[in-house]
């Protein structure tokens, strides 16, 4: 194998490159790049009124805006001592169990699959098994049905606000989306049978898990920052644990935890650390799968990502019927002066947020912490470890391995604002 | 007869979130008929082949905001025979336009520790700032319906047909009642394009104007009596310089606004 060299990666949301230079047989160089301009988020929303940062937050990122939403509303409604009611959090539930269809449906069969099946992409596949691609857009449209009819569309959906809804939706065309959503269900039991049957490369890495635990529920919202190692951290003391620097020579803000280890957060580290509360089905379609738990191979999150559709159709179907909204939509604000973090579950991983916003409302400080930033320094020790099996590879399957490798962490490049030609040189 | 050859399609992605983009991909029930009848010739977020230019149509999500961008669109240009700006990053600079209004360097410091190692221009303009546009699409992000209207266009070889009126004229079709008349929440819905289906005042809120002015549209007098409804101080500004807000008529209207707000004062 020669150098490898991506100009632009396909399939992955955002723009990125990647660079694996070789001397002597030896991987000596690995480099993400990252060319997604950056936005500046936090730096515009200073000066902006709290109701409006759920808006433009989901701005971040069209596949996760919901994410978005969610961690920016729990870190003003913190910094109000705003609680939300039961069923305005069961609604979030549902709007987040909505994108995560979405999201994971897209991810399994658009993005990765293809690499798994040896096709350039889902439309390629859609000649020879039109099936299995119309199954998957169908799986996908009932994620992005419900978000419209709670959020009136499925990109950037409007209804949700700091304090809850801005009204509750119709419980009749979220009623009506039931048989589809069973059908789901089914539909997302096979694809967990079939994502075991893919061809996934080896490779096992001792991960650093990390994700949001909740001790009710399969942690999406509210709960405590879980590692794998132990560490258990309120979200309000998040950045005593897990740190962003700007590292010299490199160009990027990285990622660490207190120790300096590297750490993965995302659907893996979900599965691994929250198994146990995953509802029967999804324990169910877990059990059968006989995998052997942690699961340690990068490329098989597409398996988590699948049994998590399973456990979030059926989390869907759950909510959905006993939905009966009452009482107020939202919770009164009392405006304060205050400081106030949140996090929640992107399907990519772990978002946090924090901000302070002065007594008018006005936000004077947001800082924000996308899943794929936490990633990038461990996709790339990842693609190191990776590098030995490369070599021996031939060059156009050691390029598509590589890019799997990082297809496989669904990064979501347009989040990583943070992230600019993130550069690795061999360590002496 | 043989038939027509498919036109070729290229999408590419520029400042943006990739929302609209996405909402190319969302067309769960057109995707498949839609590359039968063109051929998507690049499109990096679909697909890992990329066939070589000149393609007959580019789509383009997203903002110039870097001295790469600014590049990059020449050369498309030179590359597409009809070029689409997708989503209000494209067409209006987006979000990430509000760094036009302040000092795009203090941002970056607020934000990162080495900024000078960061690369980016000072600000997010739209496409047709860079090069001559063929066809405007508004919408953060771009609704469906427009999605398949162009693309169906482009296939038949005619003019999109968009719908002319504002999202006001929305709410009256769906039977919503008037927000701002009725609760007196500020809204733009009377000067912003139409395309969403009004859904922000179907749900009980103003519209935050994410489609863009609509034409010819009286907005300094709609900035008025925003500012008799606001909620908290500066409410209507914000309104105006959101998503849309370097557009041409948004900024003309935040302008007036200030310039009358400054003579109140001075009386």
């Amino acid at each position: 194998m020669k150098t490898i060299e991506v100009p632009a990666l396909a399939r992955v949301e955002g723009e990125g490159g990647l660079y694996i230079g070789v001397k002597d047989g030896k991987a000596v160089e690995i480099r993400l790049d990252i060319y997604e301009p950056p936005r500046f988020f936090e730096g515009f929303l200073v000066g902006r009124y709290l109701q409006e940062v759920p808006d433009i937050t989901a701005r971040i990122c069209g596949i996760c805006p919901v994410a978005y939403q969610m961690s920016s509303a729990y870190a003003l409604e913190k910094a109000l001592d705003v609680r939300v009611s039961p069923p305005v959090r069961a609604l979030r539930r549902l709007l987040y169990c909505a994108e995560y269809i979405e999201s994971h449906a897209l991810h399994i069969y658009l993005l990765q699959a293809p690499d798994l099946l040896g096709v350039p992409s889902a439309l390629d596949l859609a000649a020879v098994a039109p099936e299995v691609v119309k199954g998957a857009l169908r799986m996908k449209k009932i994620g992005n049905e419900v978000l419209k009819a709670i959020g009136g569309r499925s990109v950037h959906p409007v209804n949700a606000c700091v304090g809850g809804w801005y009204r509750w939706p119709d419980a009749a065309p979220l009623k009506a989306l039931l048989p589809e959503l069973e059908w789901g269900l089914e539909a997302a039991k096979e694809c967990v049978k079939w994502s075991l049957t893919l061809p996934y490369p080896d490779l096992e890495i001792a991960y650093e898990f990390v994700a949001l635990h909740h001790p009710d529920e399969y942690g999406v919202i509210e709960g405590e920052v879980w590692s794998s190692k132990g560490r258990k951290l309120p979200v309000a003391e998040f950045e005593t644990g897990y740190i962003e620097e700007h590292v010299k020579h490199s160009n990027a803000l990285h990622s660490h935890t207190v120790d300096g280890g590297h750490y993965l957060t995302g659907p893996l580290a979900r599965l691994n650390l929250n198994h146990a509360q995953l509802m029967p089905a999804a324990q169910k379609a877990l059990k059968d799968a006989k995998l052997k738990l942690p699961l340690k191979n990068p490329y098989k999150s597409l398996i988590a990502r699948a049994i998590e559709l399973v456990h979030f159709y059926e989390e869907a179907i759950a909510l959905i019927k006993a939905y009966a909204p009452a009482g107020p939509a939202h919770a009164e604000l009392t405006l304060k002066a205050g400081e106030g973090a949140g996090a929640t579950e992107a399907p990519r991983g772990l978002l946090y947020h924090r901000y302070k916003i002065d007594e008018h409302g006005r936000v004077q400080f947001a800082k924000i912490t996308p899943p794929t930033a936490q990633n990038l320094p461990r996709i790339e020790e990842d693609l190191f470890a990776l590098a030995p099996k490369l070599m021996k590879m031939e060059q156009e399957a050691a390029t598509l391995t590589a890019e799997h490798l990082v297809r496989a962490y669904d990064p979501c490049i347009s989040c990583a604002t943070h992230f600019l030609k993130l550069k690795i040189e061999s360590r002496e | 007869m043989a038939a027509a050859p498919k036109p070729k399609v290229a999408v590419y992605k520029f400042s943006s979130c990739d929302g609209c983009q996405l909402s190319i991909l969302n067309l769960e029930d057109e995707l498949l008929d839609l590359a039968g009848a063109v051929d998507i010739a690049y499109f990096l977020e679909a697909t890992r082949t990329e066939k070589p230019g000149p393609y007959d149509v580019g789509i383009v999500e997203g903002s110039v905001s870097t001295p790469h961008e600014a590049e990059r669109i020449k050369q498309i240009r030179e590359n597409v025979r009809i070029l689409v700006s997708l989503g209000t990053c494209a067409t209006a600079g987006g979000i990430q336009a509000l760094r036009n209004f302040v000092k795009a360097s203090d941002l970056a410091e607020q934000v990162y520790a080495h900024p000078e190692f960061l690369h980016y221009l000072d600000t997010s303009t739209p496409l047709s700032e860079h090069v001559a546009v063929d066809l405007e699409v508004w919408g953060c992000p771009v609704s469906k319906k427009t999605v398949v209207e162009v693309l169906t266009a482009l296939v038949q070889g005619r003019r999109p047909n968009f719908p002319p009126s504002p999202v006001c004229l929305e709410c009256k079709r769906n039977g919503t009642v008037c927000v701002a008349v009725a609760q007196g929440i500020p809204c733009m819905g009377p000067v912003v394009h139409g395309g969403c289906g009004a859904i922000c005042p179907a749900n009980g809120r103003g519209c935050y104007g994410c489609f863009g002015p609509s034409g010819a549209a009286n907005i300094t007098s709609l900035v008025n009596i925003n500012q008799s409804l606001e909620r908290f101080a500066g409410e209507s500004a914000l309104l105006i310089r959101n998503f849309s807000g370097y557009a041409p008529a948004f900024r003309k209207a935040a302008d007036e606004a200030a310039r009358l707000a400054r003579k109140e004062e001075a009386k």
